[in-house]
């Protein structure tokens, strides 16, 4: 196969980008998208030129590091990371274009790298359950309906890559921060901090800069996990209810 | 160099117990005067920081990562092993020590195997109390599964993805020490060296992977669990990232390496389908309990997938059924990966590259129907055609062997002490508990009871003894030198401006091992992959071509530092295959097999685990033997006739 490549450069965070077009002559349809554009480096570098700055870890769909908008879509056109994107998705002598996660809240570090640190920084707002090593009961002692197990899962199984950000016109990141906060409005072990911990996280969530949602779905639609919008209702109504209550609390004189 | 083990004496099963009763403690004021480096951050990595942060000390953590939740304990699949005996089934602690210093082809030492059986129960207690939603029964209470190696039920999932809500578990522990100041995290910083000052270890020297700054962080023990060096094949499981940077660094500081020999490779991946392939995937082995693996009897070039049906059944040869006809495509990793191995050295692979085997369902799908296949194994038929293009409901998989996991690593004590005082290795990193084969389900179980419930003892025993006032600052002349030393290092680098790229040493490199420090290993193979190895490792200090600066994020110098420590790795693994002249687990010597062609371990000769000690840039190592002594296990030959 042969492709031409539009492809984001930005030398570092400040710098200005810009659009560089690669004639790649030397594609396999069994080549995944990371390993096309490995071969690309391979030729730039043999270039004396600088390769395409890039984030990828696991190469196999599940750590979350790989982060490409390509023609538009987060991941390309499949519902898939893009490291399980392969050359065979596009047609001989296409034209790709490649771009990093365009939002606010995610920094560009150098070409198609991205800082999400914010993700990180909700995630310490409020993303866990406060229990010490040891200590803890026995694992049998709580019984988890398997269907409340199985929703958990659903939600927790995000990979955390942004996509559901940088498919949002708005960049909002509601589908990430409320996939936490179902799978701990779920299980058990989640229910005595519930309220704390969803006003918390969607308050880091609006520090961070990230967009508000107006319900398009496009993050749904485009999440490689296949998140379920239905936790971004359930966040909607474990945070309304926190609010209620703790208006309470405080009417009532509590803290 | 004496080897102290520091097992303890006494009763297996009091063992663990006894040990913790005789450590010495911090108090509780006095924790926070004492500072904790941590390097990595899976599940041994994350766990510990955590852990620690609860207790009081402070914490540093760094990963080479944008987010500690990416490390690759993220990808692992089945399961964790625990011995629970949930099921009613005759789990205990002593059983799944059994199986575990026997999986091991009992080259592990038996009171560590035993304290990580009887710690296993402990971590699904922890997990569950912290929201990783495990899979579960009807009636609420936790599922189980069976795995190779073992009669019995006990291992737990999370779908296919247990790996990853595991390590999300342990990173919501690690986020909460964050967020109460008790861990500072380092995203994208990796570590270029260890510091030891007076004998002990006394800090690290990073690198900031964004702005190329070179830092040094002082603490009065390090800790590394930064996982396994299978990358040293250029293909395998791990994630691009995983590298031995930092335990090889610190071998070079003393820290000596055990075992490095003893890697696994796992006979279910998909295989290579060209030179730009990057990384190998897994598929789980589970696939061997209905997939019938075969080859045509008389070589076919070149034959497809779409095509097998073109061979008729009396030309197929179902090698594993043949050979084993009582564990047939069940038995172990290492038995059917050197067996697939041989089919292609006969000339009878298939696919493009002769280098795979037919991994078939038609059987069972006419057995069993469509559906009951897809229940079992649906996500990894979808996961095969996705990356294959081909179903495997019509065709045969393609399968071969490619590196997992490494057992060899950092030589550890009992108390997960490396031979550098107050340097410890966890998980991966460390040899300590899976001898010369991991069984399936124990790597996630090391990690995690290394991390939550074995160092947070441990630790104290050392730190009691040194006091919080013995602490090295960053000023001290070594921490200068140790920066300088790292920075001549990334300079010289990319000041070779020489023909052949990182990834072009790297693939040599992992050719070589794979060639003659693969599945089966030889006396004269072993001596030509040496002298290449020094020759390859020659060349790349001449001839490797970096481009980029040094103050830049430059994922080009990254690599070319790893794969530099990874040519000198490469060269220890080929100096332990040697010396160790017996078959035992992953390491087949054919030298040493039994007339029908299996492995023979030699336990009169063989019976250590090998710790090797770093001599200078281009010496030969000095070999140190651990000697196993098992009192409570007799050992046996395996045999899955």
């Amino acid at each position: 196969m042969k492709i031409t490549l539009k492809v984001w450069r930005q030398k570092s965070k400040d710098a200005k980008g810009e659009f560089k077009t690669y004639q790649h002559d030397h594609v396999s349809s069994d080549m995944s998208f990371l390993e096309m554009m490995d071969v690309l480096n391979t030729q730039l570098i043999k270039k004396g030129e600088d390769p395409i700055h890039f984030d990828h870890d696991c190469r196999e769909g599940i750590c979350g590091m790989c982060s490409m908008y390509i023609n538009g879509q987060p991941h390309g056109p499949l519902q898939t990371t893009t490291c399980q994107l392969h050359m065979r998705t596009f047609k001989d002598g296409e034209t790709i274009t490649v771009e990093p996660w365009r939002a606010q809240a995610f920094p560009v570090i150098k070409d198609l790298v991205v800082d999400r640190s914010a993700f990180d920084r909700i995630q310490q707002a409020g993303g866990y359950v406060n229990v010490n090593t040891g200590g803890v009961p026995d694992a049998n002692v709580i019984p988890i309906s398997k269907k409340i197990a199985d929703e958990a899962f659903d939600a927790a199984a995000c990979i955390g890559c942004g996509a559901c950000v940088a498919a949002c016109k708005n960049a909002s990141a509601m589908l990430f921060v409320s996939a936490k906060v179902s799978q701990f409005a779920l299980l058990p072990q989640g229910h005595a901090e519930r309220k704390e911990r969803v006003e918390k996280m969607v308050e880091q969530m609006d520090t961070e800069g990230f967009g508000s949602c107006t319900n398009t779905r496009a993050c749904e639609a485009e999440c490689p996990k296949a998140i379920s919008v239905a936790n971004i209702a359930r966040m909607n109504r474990e945070y309304f209810s926190a609010m209620v209550s703790s208006y309470e609390v405080k009417v009532g004189g509590g803290e | 160099m004496k080897l102290e083990s520091k097992s303890p004496e006494g009763p297996l099963a009091e063992k663990w117990t006894k040990h913790k009763f005789n450590l010495k403690l911090v108090n509780p004021a006095n924790k926070r005067k004492y500072e904790i480096i941590v390097v990595g951050t899976g599940l041994a990595g994350a766990s510990a920081a955590a852990s620690l942060g609860e207790l009081g000390y402070n914490v540093k953590a760094f990963c080479f990562q944008d987010s500690p939740r990416r490390a690759h304990s993220i990808a692992a699949q089945g399961g964790i092993n625990a011995a629970k005996n949930y099921q009613n089934d005759g789990d205990s602690i002593y059983r799944l020590f059994y199986d575990t210093i026997k999986g091991g082809d009992y080259r592990a030492r038996e009171a560590n195997v035993y304290r990580l059986a009887e710690v296993s129960v402990n971590i699904i207690d922890q997990c569950v109390a912290q929201g990783v939603p495990f899979a579960r029964e009807y009636g609420g209470l936790l599922a189980n599964r069976s795995f190779g190696g073992a009669q019995v039920s006990r291992t737990f999932y999370a779908r296919g993805q247990t790996g990853q809500q595991l390590l999300l578990g342990a990173y919501s522990a690690l986020n909460r020490q964050i967020a109460n100041g008790k861990v500072k995290m380092y995203n994208r910083t990796e570590m270029l060296d260890v510091v030891v000052v007076d004998g002990k270890a006394r800090g690290i020297v990073t690198r900031d992977l964004i702005t190329g700054k070179i830092e040094a962080h002082s603490a009065h023990a390090v800790l590394l669990c930064t996982g396994g060096y299978g990358n040293v094949f250029y293909l395998s499981t791990n994630a691009k990232g995983s590298n031995v940077t930092a335990a090889w660094r610190a071998h070079k500081k003393g820290a000596l390496f055990a075992n490095p020999c003893f890697t696994q490779i796992h006979p279910t991946c998909i295989p290579v389908s060209g030179d730009h392939q990057s990384k190998l995937t897994l598929m789980s082995e589970s696939l061997r309990n209905d997939g019938r693996v075969w080859v045509p009897k008389v070589a076919v070039k070149g034959l497809k997938a779409k095509d097998a049906k073109s061979i008729a059944e009396a030309d197929r040869d179902y090698f594993l059924e043949r050979k084993y006809p009582s564990f047939g495509n069940l038995v172990p990793r290492d038995v059917a990966s050197r067996n697939g191995k041989m089919m292609c050295d006969e000339g009878r692979g298939v696919g493009a590259t002769g280098l795979a085997v037919f991994l078939d369902f038609a059987d069972a799908i006419k057995r069993d129907g469509r559906d009951v296949i897809s229940a079992k194994y649906g996500n990894l038929f979808d996961m095969y055609k996705q990356i294959t293009g081909d179903d495997p409901y019509e065709m045969p998989m393609m399968i071969f062997p490619a590196v997992h996991y490494t057992m060899g690593g950092l030589w550890v004590d009992y108390n997960l002490m490396t031979s550098v005082p107050g340097l410890y290795a966890l998980g991966e990193a460390n040899f300590s508990d899976h001898g010369a084969n991991r069984l399936g389900a124990s790597a996630l179980m090391q990690g995690l009871a290394d991390g939550y419930f074995v160092i947070p003892y441990t630790i104290g025993d050392y730190l009691a003894g040194i006091g919080w006032n013995d602490k090295v600052s960053t000023d001290h002349p070594v921490f200068k030198e140790a920066i300088d030393t790292v920075n001549s290092r990334v300079q010289k680098l990319l000041s070779i401006k020489g023909k052949k790229t990182v990834d072009e040493f790297h693939r040599e490199l992992g050719l070589t091992l794979w060639e003659y420090c693969g599945m089966s290993r030889n006396d004269a193979g072993l001596k030509i992959a040496k002298k290449k190895i020094q020759e390859l490792r020659t060349e790349f200090w001449q001839n490797v071509d970096v481009v980029g600066s040094a103050n830049e994020l430059n994922m080009e110098l990254e690599k070319a530092g790893r794969v530099a420590d990874f040519l000198e790795l490469g060269e220890l693994m080929v100096d332990d295959a040697l010396d160790r002249k017996e078959s035992c687990g992953c390491h087949f010597r054919e030298e040493s097999q039994t007339t029908d062609g299996e492995a023979l371990r030699i336990d009169n000769d063989y019976t250590y685990s090998s710790a090797w000690e770093y001599k200078g840039e281009n010496q030969p190592e000095e070999l140190h033997k651990e000697e196993l002594k098992f009192e409570n296990v007799k050992l046996t030959q395996r045999s899955y006739k």
